[in-house]
């Protein structure tokens, strides 16, 4: 989800002055309704590879990036998707305030080809604060199959605009749209008048405000909007202004009699403060719809009829949770299945590698302990990454995203809503859930969809719970070690499949259950609005999502893996061979937590790694393995079979491997995680509270769990 | 009129109707507009999730989903 690119994301600061970055060139802004493939038009024109999924919210922080047209230098800014300029959240705080106050030099806002009157609406009110628009009618290939035909030429002269069509996902149309903002970069838009007329009171008011507005303002922003906002008594929007422009407008005396002179005007009128607010309101949906009007043409009558029957199936009372389950559980199966075979050559070639490393070793004379620290320390535990980690990552990673492409994830927040507004959580909680599966920072940073700031605390604190993709392949291998060995191929992986599928069933159970409790103690409070688009269902580009996932995520994910592991490698093995008296210090860290642990129904070997998988969630089950060897007996190890075997003759039993499953489901929340908690709550009590909230529940659940397992004589094989 | 009237979260599915009325106030009601559920505007209701609520609608050429504690504030006749 867009991981290898956090470092070309703007910061805030950057975004909200609009001056941070390197300004060669022209400055470029892409904005627009979420969901429209803003980002695959950022990701054709830059080259980049910012995420793309099928649902709203799914940018939640800018990418910049740069092209090259006609030799000129371009930079492209992506801001998040907005339904509207008064802002509910964060993110669209941030969007609004860049489209209203950035120093940009052309603004390309991206509009929706299959849903065009309701994404006019914000192109409406885009033109109507913002110089230099060009709209980009997107997904014109996806309106052409549903029959939707659009008189482009007729909308831009509607507008007062260029508009250009693109099918961004093909690339068609990129070169006009590269063209168009060129032009209106270098020679500026002429202004075609006012975008939105509103009725005659609202007009007359405007032009009672509008000079002396146009006096404090200058052209830095339209004087006609800041009237707007101003008789709207729009006061978030006002005080945005005051911030980036330095104008405190409601403080200047001249502005103030202008407004109550207007609101007068519009008093004698008939027109009282709420009706004001709905006229205006009112005037962009209306021209919206007759635009509209004038320039599509529906040939099919029921389009997205298709959509809606799949809608009726998947969010269905009968069919719309076990659909969901049922993909969930398909995408476990094949990647248990499919993971099976690589794993096992994977390990023999890199075992096979050690062999000759080792030879190597010998033949050049270099000393024990430098064989041991790189070959059976950091190379050894960088091979266990590698394999046991990297198949399931490959299959899991682009399943999921085949899922996210497709548009599925908004009907599981549409299904799930129920169950989290019982939690008084936000509906929208299901999403950032979601994400969390592919990395818990990814899902962290999501949260930013989520306008209340209580509910966004609720979902930032209880995201850990559902595990990301670094805890799965734990959760797979432990699964066919210890529930389902000595099975049949194929009872085995259906079995293990349903396994993970209880797992995350009990996660997603101890989210709502979790946030309940927050709820109703440090964070009280009732739910609040929830208002979610159910985007349509679009073809998913199989080849590309693929290709994208594994090079994008799956290696980004693997390389940050490895980083961690080979450092941890070499510091199980000093460990493991630094003796103070007759025992090494691994031995004495591990006996130290061993009571602990032991309460844990685990070892102190395997608390230790939880504390060296900090930084990546990867690395438990290696140095688990590491510390197992190098404190013990050699052996080659080379399929599951054989590890269970180790695991089993350091007294690991059932219990054990399920008390390391729920511990590692819940846990502190890996560096990375911890980090991005911090820099989106801002506070070091909250980040803390993430830390501890799911590592109590962890112990409390594996102290239970080997309680019980004591009780019922299960703690032998 | 106010009679005729219905909450739009008492729609039947399947059935249209055009908004008269917006109940709400603030932020929501701000929020409602921006949605496109201005005057007139017309809707339908097209699936409930597998707990009744909340419900999908067909609201200007969109599927969106709503509550029925924010579908109840706006009031809608039947076409």
């Amino acid at each position: 989800m867009g991981l290898s690119e956090l470092s070309v994301w703007a910061t805030a600061p950057e975004l909200k002055s609009g001056t941070g970055f390197n300004r060669r060139g022209k400055v470029i802004a892409l904005g627009g309704n979420p969901n429209v493939g803003k980002s695959t038009v950022f990701n054709r024109l830059t080259g980049m590879r910012q995420h793309t999924g099928n649902w709203p919210g799914k940018t939640v922080s800018s990418a910049v990036g740069r092209y090259v047209y006609m030799g000129e230098s371009f930079l492209l800014v992506d801001i998040p998707g907005m339904y509207s300029f008064s802002a509910g959240s964060e993110e669209e705080e941030l969007a609004r305030d860049f489209i209203c106050f950035g120093s940009y030099d052309a603004i390309v806002m991206v509009a929706d080809a299959t849903c065009l009157e309701r994404n006019l609406i914000l192109v409406l009110k885009a033109i109507e604060v913002a110089r230099n628009v060009v709209v980009c009618v997107n997904l014109m290939d996806e309106a052409r199959k549903k029959k939707i035909e659009i008189d482009l030429d007729k909308l831009s002269h509607r507008l007062g605009v260029p508009v250009v069509g693109t099918s961004a996902r093909s690339g068609k149309g990129l070169d006009r749209l590269m063209e168009a903002v060129y032009k209106a970069a270098f020679q500026d838009i002429p202004e075609a008048g006012d975008a939105i007329r509103y009725d005659l009171e609202v007009e007359q008011a405007v032009l009672i405000v509008e000079p002396r507005v146009r006096e404090l303002l200058g052209d830095r922003i339209k004087a006609r909007w800041a009237a707007l906002k101003l008789l709207e008594g729009d006061r978030p929007l006002l005080a945005a202004i005051e911030r980036q422009l330095g104008v405190k407008l409601t403080g200047d005396p001249v502005v103030a009699g202008a407004l109550e002179e207007a609101r007068n005007s519009l008093a004698r009128a008939g027109v009282g403060e709420e009706e004001l607010k709905d006229r205006i309101a009112f005037r962009p949906v209306k021209l919206a719809e007759e635009i509209c009007k004038e320039t599509v043409t529906f040939q099919d009558k029921n389009y997205g009829s298709l959509d809606r029957k799949i809608d009726k199936i998947l969010t269905s009372r009968a069919f719309g949770i076990p659909a969901m389950l049922l993909f969930l559980g398909l995408i476990f199966w094949i990647t248990i299945r499919g993971a099976n075979y690589p794993s096992e050559a994977l390990s023999a070639a890199l075992f096979w590698l050690e062999g000759k490393l080792s030879a190597f070793f010998m033949q050049a004379g270099a000393p024990l302990w430098l064989h041991g620290l790189l070959v059976e320390g950091v190379y050894r535990t960088v091979a266990w990454v590698v394999s046991v980690m990297l198949p399931p990552m490959a299959i899991f990673f682009p399943l999921f995203t085949l899922l996210e492409d497709l548009g599925y994830l908004p009907r599981v927040a549409f299904n799930l809503d129920s169950f989290f507004r019982r939690a008084r959580a936000h509906g929208k909680q299901a999403l950032t859930m979601c994400m969390g599966f592919g990395c818990n920072a990814v899902g962290v940073m999501g949260c930013r969809i989520i306008d209340s700031p209580r509910e966004r605390l609720i979902a930032v604190l209880t995201n850990n719970f559902v595990p990301c993709n670094g805890r799965f392949p734990t959760l797979f291998a432990l699964s066919a070690m210890f529930f389902t060995h000595g099975m049949g191929a194929r009872l085995k992986t259906f079995l293990s499949a349903a396994i993970l599928l209880g797992i995350i069933l009990f996660s997603v159970a101890v989210t709502l259950g979790v946030s309940r409790l927050l709820s109703a103690t440090v964070l009280k409070g009732l739910s609040s609005s929830f208002i979610l688009e159910l985007s349509p269902y679009r073809k998913p580009q199989v080849g590309r999502v693929i290709l994208r996932s594994v090079f994008d995520r799956t290696l980004f994910v693997l390389g940050r893996a490895v980083c961690v592991a080979a450092p941890a490698g070499a510091v199980i093995w000093i460990l493991a061979n630094v003796r103070i008296g007759c025992l090494s210090l691994l031995d004495h860290c591990a006996g130290f937590l061993d009571p602990f642990a032991g309460l844990m129904g685990m070892d102190g070997y395997i608390l230790m790694a939880f504390l060296l998988a900090f930084p990546a969630n990867e690395t438990l089950l290696p140095v688990v393995i590491m510390s197992y060897l190098t404190a013990g007996s050699m052996c080659e190890l080379s399929s599951l079979g054989e590890l269970r075997q180790l695991f089993i003759s350091r007294g690991w039993t059932f219990i054990t491997a399920l008390n390391v499953m729920l511990f590692s489901l819940m846990h502190f929340p890996c560096s990375t995680t911890c980090w991005t908690i911090k820099k989106e709550t801002g506070s070091f009590k909250w980040t803390a509270a993430a830390f501890f909230l799911p590592t109590a529940a962890g112990v409390a659940a594996c102290i239970i769990v080997a309680l019980l397992g004591r009780l019922f004589g299960l703690h032998r094989v | 009129m106010e009679e005729s009237l219905l909450p739009l979260d008492r729609l039947p599915l399947g059935k249209r109707a055009r908004v008269k009325k917006l109940m709400s106030e603030g932020a929501l009601r701000r929020r409602m507009l921006d949605l496109g559920l201005v005057w007139d505007t017309e809707v339908e209701a097209l699936q409930k999730s597998p707990s009744g609520d909340p419900t999908a609608y067909f609201i200007r050429g969109a599927v969106i989903a709503l509550r029925s504690e924010e579908a109840c504030k706006v009031l809608v006749e039947t076409i």
